[in-house]
């Protein structure tokens, strides 16, 4: 077992590091890479356990078959590259070979989001959230920091089904002190409030953090946040308990809105708890060129961008959280 | 499970049971003649119409077309055992032109994976046979396939798996592949990966029929020289009749005891075995009319009857 991280790391820095001591636990474990080992950290795996290590070159179609073809054969697959070519080049080979199949591969997605900066709208996957949420079967998974990061490769041998692991380019703050014992439903309350809920994913956790001290220093607003990791299938109770207290909410996620963690919330609270959901992510828009943070401020992905949506919704609350005006008797 | 409704189609005859010996198991011991998987190959094509004709949909002239191969491995190339079929020693058949699944079900049925009446459910609502193959409903099917261009991939995978198990000496992959699974990119991936990876034991058995959905594949995505691609990219490659059996069984077998991955490219016809049907186009995904199914019954059920009378004498 690693050490927890106290300084910022990448999430997928855990996932190399993951990756080998699943190797030295489970034979079965294999890893396939397509000419991205040393960024998705997957390296770490092949120079540990190199006969049980392939790197397919950039052929990401011809490594989620593979995947498919090991898994079919007894052997627990974890397969990396950027996010933008897991979900997204190679959606049909995840989608036939890997979930219609039921196998457990396990897709290490890294660079997800807009924080991989200068590579811009080409490598920028921002949709890959909502393409593996719609694919049946498919497990998705997006850790806020390095220590969730680590037990959630670690964890993810356990499960039988498919899983999409989404890791991110940069070095993030911590979110969690240790490396948690488990994900477990995959929503965890990272801090307690009652006016308003901020339920946040993978580098978002931290600035939806951040997000909750501005609002409490500056507006006297004490926020709820929400770790949501396991996006897919999303654990609703939490989120049912927390909006139902606070009454509104603001989602924040590194990717669209459309598919993502604010669609998740909001079709849970739709149907068992309607209240007013904000969404911070990216709109009808693509990514661009910079480094990862001047991105990150640039759509607004911070957490000020937060902060300002909370206020937003803070104003509409006791409009829309009232007693409707036509209470239950007009007909 | 819905039972057979062929009784229904009044146009059919019930398909008569070849009764050859045993392929597989107690009787192994003494291989299968090349008259005998001839033999089988009409058996097979025989069930091909009846289940599209009950089913009216499928692609029959595709699963014809593979009818020839399908025996030769099924019935003697293969190292399987239906009763047993995860034996984790066993040779391992991915049919990548998945929409030819018509033929991987009869081969299954009559060697025994699941009982014959069953294939007439083909492709319909509460029946394990679905329109491409899905490993986890019908048995005998390794990994689902019907996408074009990844059975290669998955046969790969596969290899490396039994050779971090050690079984790759005696488990050997077979992959038979469409025109379409030639004109996908993923497929030559592939065939770039398996050397690279050192791979010796698969085989990649082109069924190079020329005719896809919209026309020849000379008109819609000439695929060339399939044999001379594979050799270029490091395989053993070679090219044969894939309607002579014995050249079938010969290239099968011989391809297990190389160095190197083997590919080879079967020049075939298209609805091969039916007159009507044979090397022409328009029959792409389409179920025979009940005119044509009776037609090409009739036709099969003679040479079925030919060719038994000339095994027994």
């Amino acid at each position: 077992m690693a050490e927890a991280k106290t300084e910022p790391a990448a999430t997928r820095n855990a996932y190399g590091d993951a990756l080998v001591e699943l190797g030295e636990l489970h034979e079965e474990v294999v890893a396939l890479d397509a000419d991205l080992s040393v960024s998705t950290q997957s390296a770490k795996f092949g120079k540990r356990f190199p006969e049980r290590f392939f790197n397919c070159g950039a052929a990401e179609a011809n490594m989620m078959s593979m995947a498919c073809g090991l898994a079919a054969t007894g052997k627990i697959p974890y397969a990396s590259t950027f996010a933008i070519f897991a979900a997204g080049r190679a959606y049909d080979q995840v989608r036939l070979g890997i979930a219609h199949n039921e196998l457990p591969v396990r897709i290490g997605a890294s660079h997800g989001g807009v924080s991989l900066g200068e590579d811009g709208a080409s490598h920028q996957m921002i949709e890959d959230i909502a393409l593996m949420r719609a694919m049946p079967r498919m497990q998705v998974v997006v850790p806020a920091d390095y220590n969730q990061a680590y037990r959630a490769t670690l964890e993810s041998f356990e499960k039988e089904a498919p899983m999409y692991l989404r890791f991110g380019r940069p070095a993030t703050p911590k979110v969690y002190e240790e490396i948690p014992e488990t994900l477990g439903g995959g929503v965890d309350v990272v801090r307690e409030g009652k006016d308003i809920t901020l339920i946040a994913t993978g580098h978002m956790v931290w600035r939806a953090l951040e997000a909750a001290e501005t609002l409490e220093g500056e507006d006297g607003v004490e926020a709820e946040v929400l770790n949501v990791s396991i996006i897919k299938p999303i654990h609703s109770e939490p989120v049912l308990e927390s909006i139902s207290k606070t009454g509104v909410a603001v989602t924040a996620e590194e990717h669209r809105v459309v598919g993502g963690l604010a669609d998740a919330v909001r079709q849970v609270a739709a149907e068992q708890h309607p209240v007013p959901i904000y969404a911070v992510g990216m709109g009808d828009e693509f990514g661009l060129s910079g480094t990862g943070e001047a991105c990150m401020e640039h759509f607004g992905l911070t957490a000020r961008g937060i902060t300002d949506r909370a206020r937003e919704a803070l104003v509409l609350k006791p409009i829309v959280s009232r007693a409707p005006l036509f209470g239950p008797d007009w007909a | 499970m819905p039972s057979a409704n062929l009784a229904r189609v009044t146009h059919l005859r019930p398909v008569p049971d070849p009764k050859p010996s045993q392929p597989n198991g107690e009787a192994a011991d003494r291989q299968t003649s090349v008259a005998e998987l001839e033999r089988w190959a009409t058996a097979l094509r025989i069930d091909c119409v009846s289940m599209l004709a009950v089913a009216k949909s499928g692609h029959l002239d595709s699963s014809l077309s593979s009818a020839d191969i399908v025996a030769a491995l099924y019935y003697r190339v293969l190292r399987h055992d239906p009763q047993n079929p995860d034996w984790p020693e066993r040779d391992r058949f991915v049919l990548c032109k998945g929409h030819a699944a018509p033929i991987q079900y009869a081969a299954l049925a009559h060697t025994g994976y699941f009982p014959r009446e069953d294939l007439m459910g083909l492709r319909q609502i509460g029946a394990h046979l679905q329109g491409h193959p899905d490993m986890h409903r019908t048995p005998g099917v390794e990994v689902s396939t019907g996408s074009l261009g990844q059975g290669l991939s998955m046969c790969l995978g596969i290899c490396l798996a039994l050779r971090l198990d050690s079984l790759d000496d005696t488990a050997h992959v077979f992959g038979i592949l469409s025109d379409g699974d030639c004109q996908e990119g993923q497929t030559w991936e592939a065939a770039a990966a398996a050397p690279h990876f050192g791979i010796d034991n698969v085989t990649a058995i082109v069924d190079y029929n020329h005719l896809q959905t919209d026309g020849t594949t000379e008109q819609v995505m000439d695929t060339g020289d399939v044999r001379a691609k594979f050799e270029a990219f490091g395989w053993d490659a070679v090219e044969i009749d894939g309607h002579d059996m014995e050249a079938i069984v010969g290239a099968l077998e011989r391809s297990r005891n190389l160095e190197r991955p083997a590919a080879i490219v079967c020049q075939t016809k298209k609805g091969k075995g039916v007159s009507s049907m044979e090397g022409r186009f328009g029959f792409h995904g389409k179920p025979p009319s009940p005119e044509l199914a009776a037609e090409a019954l009739a036709e099969l059920e003679t040479r079925l009857e030919q060719q038994r009378e000339a095994i027994d004498g």
